[in-house]
């Protein structure tokens, strides 16, 4: 019963979005359509264009959120660990992290020229500093308990590390890493629209610089974002799983 | 370092023996003592309580016993060997709870059991499970059980790797006061089936005379053992005989805590 009053509820709102749509698209000269925007759908279908430009996003987003990753997770454990490198890197931290990684655009074309680098550079950057910052919080508020423990039971220190302190900082790192994965997609989007000829951001600069497209721009934007849900629900499930569900609850013992 | 000759049928080592244990910490340049100089000596199987006022260091004094920090100066032996660092083979019992969450109950028994083939460490598994009361609890997470059934694990999980030793660093203190009753009935259980030598370090004079073969009273900061009582009753021990109320003023007298408030 609930769950066919909650889709009633969803139709209707979504009913109401076409309604409101419709009615200012008839008043506005640039606003297409939902059905124009439905066949813009199409167009970009049948050119092939929807599933290229959408692998070409996702793909500079893997490569860009990867390196991240594989960068941010080592440095940040490393600040969590120990106090000191966390006073000597904190300034620097604080003066990059609220630079959007936008800002860096001309000296990412200046430094990487035309092509895929540039962009992955920029989510690079964008994802970096989320995934950093979290996961040093998460093996700094290891409660120590579970570390003597740790080297109580285990012999070496890289066991502790193993089945100790990573599994203990997860949820937190679970939530820089869903966090990164936003901005991510956010900047992949800015970041097309300069350097490179394919992905979604360059088919929404494409659709406007090329006739004025607006039917395709509002294709591209919905197609970013349901992608962006998609990627955001798939994190979302980690934090459900019965091994991370611990740090996710009010009540969890930590 | 031990020279001393070892008699016929007698073991020549106690389980522990702790001689000019001094520990001190820097404090903006000058030393501050925590610990003044401590010898103790317990034999295998012996169940000792360590009481003292708050902040006199008891809790440092096991940590130093369970390798976790290095003494100034002085040495802890266990069966003769120098103590250099926390081991398996003597588990610490922490204050808060320090079952690991993302562990199921088996999960978190079986933490120091990796070594062991599956069949066995299964085995070794149920057997604790049973012996502290979680049955139907092995696939449980730790935030699914009551702050008792949590303490319970973590006793589990310590006998599990069948060390010589525990040492437990007020293991009831965070409980309320039923289960903390239940919770000495199970340990002193415990105690007498698996035999382990047990120091418990703890701020309740009650516990300590209910629990202990022999009760070391702490001095305030910096530590040192002022006062060793034995406590030759048998198990189980009336809280309200007249021997108990007498040891228990004794210690609160060498505390220096007035009785009458």
């Amino acid at each position: 019963m609930k769950r066919i009053e909650s889709i009633l509820w969803a139709a209707l709102g979504g009913l109401a979005v076409l309604i409101v749509w419709q009615a200012a698209a008839a008043q506005s000269a640039v606003l297409p359509t939902p059905w124009k925007v439905v066949r813009g759908f199409a167009e970009l279908a049948r050119k092939g264009v929807l599933v290229d430009y959408t692998f070409a996003s996702l793909w500079r987003v893997a490569r860009g959120y990867l390196l991240a990753v594989a960068l941010a997770l080592p440095a940040g454990a490393a600040l969590g660990y120990y106090a000191g490198a966390r006073r000597n890197m904190d300034l620097l931290i604080q003066i990059l992290r609220p630079i959007s990684p936008l800002a860096w655009m001309p000296m990412a074309v200046v430094w990487f020229g035309v092509g895929d680098a540039a962009p992955i550079f920029l989510i690079f950057l964008g994802a970096f500093f989320p995934i950093l910052l979290w996961t040093a919080e998460g093996v700094r508020t290891v409660p120590r308990a579970f570390l003597l423990a740790g080297r109580n039971f285990c012999g070496s220190h890289s066991a502790v590390v193993r089945r100790v302190l990573i599994p203990a900082a997860f949820p937190k790192i679970l939530i820089g890493l869903r966090a990164a994965l936003g901005i991510a997609w956010l900047v992949v989007v800015a970041a097309e629209m300069i350097a490179v000829n394919s992905g979604l951001g360059y088919l929404i600069i494409d659709s406007r610089n090329a006739g004025q497209r607006y039917d395709l721009v509002i294709a591209g934007m919905l197609l970013i974002g349901a992608i962006g849900l998609i990627l955001d629900g798939a994190l979302q499930r980690a934090e459900k799983l019965k091994f991370f569900a611990w740090g996710f609850r009010h009540d969890a013992n930590v | 370092m031990s020279t001393a000759p070892a008699l016929p049928g007698i073991d020549a080592h106690p389980k522990l023996s702790v001689r000019g244990l001094y520990l001190s910490f820097d404090d903006g340049g000058k030393p501050r003592p925590i610990l003044d100089g401590v010898d103790l000596t317990v034999e295998a199987g012996e169940f000792v309580c360590l009481v003292g006022p708050s902040g006199c260091g008891k809790s440092t004094l096991l940590h130093v016993l369970g390798g976790f920090l290095q003494p100034t100066s002085g040495s802890v032996e266990i069966d003769g060997e120098e103590v250099r660092g926390p081991d398996p083979r003597r588990i610490f019992v922490f204050q808060e709870s320090a079952v690991f969450p993302w562990l199921t109950v088996e999960g978190n028994i079986g933490f120091g059991l990796t070594h062991l083939p599956g069949r066995e460490r299964a085995e070794r598994i149920a057997h604790y499970i049973d012996l502290v009361g979680l049955g139907g609890f092995e696939r449980a997470f730790p935030h699914q059980l009551s702050g008792g059934m949590k303490q319970r694990l973590e006793v589990a999980r310590a006998l599990a790797v069948n060390p010589d030793v525990l040492y437990m660093d007020e293991p009831f203190a965070s409980l309320d006061y039923i289960t903390r009753m239940e919770m000495r009935r199970e340990l002193l259980r415990i105690w007498q089936r698996e035999r382990k030598t047990i120091l418990l370090v703890t701020h309740d004079i009650d516990e300590a005379v209910q629990l202990g073969d022999r009760v070391l009273v702490l001095s305030a900061r910096p530590a040192r053992i002022r006062q060793t009582l034995e406590i030759p009753m048998p198990h189980p021990r009336d809280a309200g005989a007249p021997e108990t109320i007498r040891l228990r003023s004794r210690i609160l007298d060498e505390i220096g805590v007035a009785k009458n408030i």
